[in-house]
């Protein structure tokens, strides 16, 4: 099966990397834009009996690995 | 007094420090590799600068699965002083040792560069003797985060170890050189016996570095 996890930072925390995204895409005409924020993507092949044991193993790994609860949130995707 | 130092792949501040304590604390710090398992017995424990990992993921985030690292948790729990300075403050915070994050600097650049901070709280085994020091940063990833609830938490037990301010001992937006809350440089978890700072005393330890501040901090492990 195949995982895609994203990551990305907490509302509250603030991103300087994407302030700075947001103003270059203005800077090239995309004056449409009100809000950038950069995150990870992590994707990771996993053999599993279920979606769902899967999912919840993927849980796991964000908890304790992947992703800094203090600052970030995840959300993760089981493709077959 | 035993000490230990630990050594990650990428860590680049582990000599400096065992000079520092070689030549302050008096004690020959015993260097411990990061797949080593167990500090048996210690009487401070220093998780250098660095880049550990080549700061994949997060930094400090891969260190912080080291298997030495349980046992600097566990000998942590038990009340041994550990000290984490830059990516060692990374790890322990990582650890779970210490509460909070370190992002990116706000200003999106590695910094280099003196910087004077003040202790918040001189009652503590690394800050007897600390005053108001200059010694250097050298960080991508020192911007000190917690939301309001930890930062209330970390006030109210005097977990705040030191802050970033000017010459005068102000602390204001001037003196702040990455956008950490409160001008936090470095904090302590509950009991006082594991500290972070993002400064580097160890390379503000002697006067042939220029500046000679750093060495209170270690002189206030001796008292």
């Amino acid at each position: 099966m195949l995982a895609k996890i994203h990551i990305t930072l907490k509302k509250d925390v603030l991103d300087p990397q994407g302030s700075v995204i947001a103003n270059s895409l203005k800077s090239l005409g995309f004056d449409n834009i009100n809000d950038v924020r950069q995150g990870k993507f992590i994707e990771l092949e996993i053999n599993s009996n279920s979606k769902e044991e899967a999912e919840k193993q993927c849980k796991d790994m964000c908890e304790k690995l992947l992703a800094n609860l203090v600052i970030e949130d995840y959300s993760v995707e089981i493709e077959n | 007094m035993k000490t230990h130092v630990i050594i990650f792949p990428g860590s680049n501040c582990d000599r400096d420090v065992a000079v520092a304590i070689q030549n302050i604390i008096g004690s020959s710090p015993e260097m411990v590799w990061h797949k080593d398992s167990a500090i048996n017995q210690s009487d401070l424990i220093v998780v250098p600068g660095g880049f550990s990992y080549g700061d994949y993921l997060r930094c400090g985030a891969m260190a912080s699965t080291s298997p030495i690292m349980k046992s600097v948790i566990e000998n942590a729990n038990k009340g041994v002083p550990v000290m984490g300075i830059c990516n060692g403050f990374q790890i322990l915070i990582e650890s779970g040792l210490l509460q909070g994050a370190l992002i990116r600097n706000s200003s999106l650049s590695f910094i280099c560069r003196d910087i004077i901070i003040k202790p918040t709280n001189t009652k503590t085994i690394f800050t007897n003797k600390s005053t108001i020091s200059k010694m250097p940063i050298a960080h991508n990833e020192g911007n000190y985060f917690a939301n309001s609830n930890q930062i209330k938490e970390i006030e109210d037990n005097d977990q705040i170890a030191f802050q970033y301010c000017d010459e005068n001992g102000d602390i204001n937006a001037h003196s702040n050189p990455n956008g950490s809350i409160n001008n936090i440089a470095g904090v302590f978890n509950k009991s006082k016996n594991v500290l972070g700072m993002m400064p580097h005393p160890e390379r503000a330890a002697e006067s042939i570095h220029g500046c000679d501040d750093g060495r209170n901090i270690f002189e206030s492990l001796l008292s």
